[in-house]
């Protein structure tokens, strides 16, 4: 097997290999994190004190959209596609993503994506500022002029994610080793594979949902204007017929990861592996007919709410089963404390609680107090930033030693670990009460009973961003100068990457498929 | 460990560097970006000044995206043809395609289930059925619910398009094409190579005739019949649902005209013909599409 591979800048230009394509994914999405972090920091500023500090409220509205699109489409997404290329083939005993060139091009087309995205900050009316949700009528007939790079923008990430999604069913389907059956595989690719396959359900819906908007803008159409016939607020179903799949998409993978991790450092195995799969198979499915809980305070007939609020409390059934599951795969295992466990078990407390205010906001009797206010922002916080986030920062520090053959510092990640814990709870818990108390989102100033509240949320991002750069310096420091990884780093670990493969995992693997027993 | 699975699996062909995906990326961005001026400027629904450079972008970029799927698909076809892939990668190709198929489905999905919940929710709202009474009266009190809705809420009025005449010509020459294609596909098994080129030439002829009528129905609804994209909801789903599939049927058609090129050079044996059996799929998913359009947009 040799371990020859191109070099210079056409090696990462052209190449067809998963390896270095996954590396792409992954510092793509570490910059995008960073520049969406930024944009957290200037909303986070001007909420320190009530009164208006330094935006005016119009560049407030763009940094809440630009933030929420970023952290999405560029952050999360893009990340969980950077894990699914590195790990899925070597998990599978794969030689390659089943169609490599393609790949490359899911890959290119994001930097330029988000270049169009972003450089609608320097055109005439400034960025998208109409949340991430770009809800009609803001976004047609309110919307900026960017409002149609931003479609086209879109229309370039939604091409990307499908094709990387065919490329992961298909490479599962197609390319898996002889003996790797499908209740073999190991979670991770389980989680990505249904992943996949809501991706390729539901980002034409999106583009659908802006071709929509953009004839609506230029061409006269009335899809969501009622003096015509239609309905602003069939914008609303439309994109959240998207958006609530689209959550999923961002949190399964992460539940895969976590899936690995924790197994490894209890030194057991998974507790229910096969009602893991059959609870996210559950979770996908659901997620098709619950969009409408994001519509309760908007109006709809008494059984629509009614309907969307009980299939919503049902998703409540599989994600308890999963997180049961991790809790019982801990139980009585020996367990110790590495970073990437440390985020795992964390993930596991904190998404259960993003988990709890998501069944709270499911009743829509209550949500009628809680809809847009930062009870909201709370909830899909904890779910993304201590689960979307701390799944793929517990991925990295696991894997890391197989990808570089580079162990980091302990110590460091650790400190890591303690720092993101405290300060993702300093920021977001807050968030709640103020939520409770009546504090709309989406606002640069607010009354000043919320001002205690909203001073320790601003400290915590403070802190948590810094935190972030620190992961940066860690991740740096360990590929320049980290110790040698074992080719097994953690003892508890099972799957091809680590039983077959050296670490650094070599530049083509498995040209010959392994043979699983 | 090896020498028992190479028996059983010939090795997966994993392409060398290729320099199109990337070109690829930067012609989809300017594509984009040329695409968004131009229709601002060519709508003049956003000021954008003097510049004019939009459409001249979009057209170099669209040039360089051909191009590159040439060159692509070139590189892929030749690798076909010195016999580098395995079974295992015409199953990828295979799969792939049909999960390209499924997201196609759902982006007409997006159309259609805009469609229907406009009819079905939207305009009886919308004539204070339900809640809504009160919209009704006061906003658009002389509103009369209907389908297809031929004066809007703001007094904008337009005709429906029967099913009879145009469309149901149209329908019969899809079926007819999807009938040829199945025989043009036959006759490849059977390595009957004149039937194979014959056939699938007339279904490519079939497409052509296909959008040459829906031109004329479009220019009878532009001009004698007042029903444009602007003329309310009933509009704007119309032309949407059969513009979009027209689209699909022009690519299905470009599609078809290039797989027949490559049945007169003799590129498909009865065995290894997987581009051919995409061009099928797509022609037959463009064609249940048209079903579901005749269906629900002009009889219904
Ligand atoms: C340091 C970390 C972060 C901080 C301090 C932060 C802060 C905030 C705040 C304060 C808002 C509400 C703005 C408003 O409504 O006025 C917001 C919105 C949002 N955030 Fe974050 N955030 C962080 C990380 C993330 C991450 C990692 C994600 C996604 C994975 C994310 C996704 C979103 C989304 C989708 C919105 C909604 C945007 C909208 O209202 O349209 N955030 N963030
Ligand atoms: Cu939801």
């Amino acid at each position: 097997m040799s371990d020859h591979h191109p070099t210079g800048i056409t090696r990462w230009l052209y190449t067809t290999n998963h390896k270095d394509i996954g590396s792409m994914y992954l510092w793509f999405s570490f910059i995008m994190f960073l520049i969406g972090g930024a944009m957290a920091m200037v909303i986070r500023a001007e909420l320190y004190q009530p009164g208006l500090q330094f935006v005016q409220p119009e560049f407030f509205n763009q940094m809440t959209t630009m933030h929420g699109l970023i952290m999405v489409f560029g952050a999360v997404m893009p990340s969980m596609v950077g894990l699914a290329n590195w790990l899925i083939p070597m998990m599978i005993g794969a030689p390659d993503m089943a169609l490599p060139r393609m790949n490359n091009w899911s890959f290119w087309i994001l930097p330029f994506a988000f270049t169009l995205l972003l450089s609608s900050f320097l055109m005439e009316g400034g960025a998208p500022n109409f949340g991430w949700t770009f809800y009609a009528p803001l976004s047609t007939t309110y919307g900026p002029p960017s409002t149609d790079f931003f479609i086209l923008g879109v229309h370039m990430m939604g091409i990307s994610s499908i094709m990387g999604a065919i490329n992961v069913i298909v490479t599962v389907f197609n390319m898996r080793a002889p003996g790797m059956t499908l209740m073999k595989m190991p979670l991770f690719v389980w989680t990505w594979l249904i992943t996949a396959f809501l991706l390729i359900m539901v980002m034409p819906v999106l583009a659908g949902t802006v071709t929509m908007m953009l004839t609506d803008r230029h061409f006269g159409t009335s899809f969501f204007d009622a003096a015509g016939g239609g309905d602003p607020v069939m914008f609303q179903h439309i994109f959240w017929f998207f958006g609530h799949p689209e959550v999923y998409i961002m949190i399964l993978p992460a539940f895969g990861v976590v899936s690995e991790i924790i197994p490894a450092f209890s030194r057991k195995k998974l507790f229910g592996y096969s009602s893991m799969v059959y609870a996210t198979a559950s979770i996908a499915l659901l997620s098709f007919i619950v969009w409408a809980h994001h519509m309760f305070a908007v109006g709809m007939p008494v059984a629509g709410e009614l309907f969307f609020m009980i299939a919503t409390m049902l998703i409540a059934v599989p994600t308890g089963v999963k997180v049961f599951n991790w809790v019982a795969t801990m139980w009585q295992g020996s367990l110790t404390f590495e970073t990437p466990m440390l985020f795992s078990i964390a993930f596991v407390i904190l998404f259960t609680i993003g988990g709890f205010s998501g069944v709270m906001l499911a009743m829509a009797p209550v949500d009628f107090q809680y809809h847009d206010t930062y009870f909201v922002v709370a909830h899909f916080h904890y779910v993304l930033f201590p689960g979307a986030i701390f799944g793929t920062t517990a991925a990295v520090y696991y894997w890391l030693p197989k990808w570089t053959g580079k162990m980091y510092n302990e110590t460091s990640g650790k400190i890591h670990f303690w720092l993101s814990m405290i300060f993702v709870n300093l920021t977001f818990f807050p968030m709640h009460f103020s939520g409770l108390a009546g504090m709309p989102r989406r606002i640069p100033d607010y009354n000043m009973m919320f001002a205690d509240f909203n001073m320790w949320a601003s400290i915590g991002a403070f802190g948590l961003g810094l935190t972030q750069v620190y992961f940066l310096v860690t991740i740096i420091m360990a590929i320049r100068g980290g110790k040698k990884a074992d080719e097994k780093q953690w003892d508890g670990a099972t799957g091809l990457e680590w039983d077959a493969l050296p670490s650094p995992a070599p530049y083509h693997t498995f040209s010959t498929p392994p043979k699983v027993d | 460990m090896s020498t028992e699975t190479e028996e059983k699996y010939e090795s997966y062909y994993v392409p060398e560097q290729s320099p199109w995906p990337i070109v690829g990326a930067v012609a989809l961005f300017f594509i984009a970006y040329g695409g968004a001026n131009f229709i601002q400027q060519s709508t003049d629904t956003v000021d954008t000044g003097d510049a004019s450079w939009g459409g001249l972008v979009f057209m170099a970029a669209l040039a360089v995206m051909i191009y590159m799927v040439f060159r692509w698909w070139g590189d892929v076809i030749k690798e076909s043809m010195d016999g580098l892939y395995s079974a295992q990668m015409d199953r990828s190709f295979k799969q792939g395609m049909l999960w390209f198929i499924s997201s196609e489905v759902m982006f007409f999905a997006a159309f259609f289930g805009a469609l229907l919940y406009v009819r079905q929710f939207v305009i009886p709202w919308l004539g204070g059925e339900g809640n809504n009474m009160m919209t009704h009266a006061i906003i658009w009190p002389e509103f009369a619910p209907q389908w297809p809705l031929t004066t809007t809420p703001d007094g904008t009025t337009t005709t429906g398009m029967g099913a009879w005449g145009l469309p149901a010509i149209n329908t019969a020459i899809l079926l007819t094409s999807s009938w040829t294609l199945t025989i043009a596909h036959h006759a490849l098994k059977a390595n009957n190579r004149q039937a194979l080129l014959n056939y699938t030439s007339l279904t490519a002829l079939l497409g052509i005739i296909f959008l040459a009528l829906q031109v004329m129905e479009y220019h009878h609804a532009y001009t004698e019949m007042g029903l444009t994209l602007g003329s309310g909801i009933y509009g704007s789903t119309f032309f949407m649902l059969t513009g979009f599939h027209g689209f699909h049927v022009t690519l299905g058609t470009i599609f078809l005209i290039v797989l027949s090129i490559r049945c007169a050079k003799g590129h498909f044996t009865e065995k290894h013909h997987f581009a051919y059996e995409a061009g099928a799929w797509y022609w037959h998913f463009v064609d249940v599409v048209w079903l579901f359009l005749f269906i629900f947009v002009y009889l219904m």
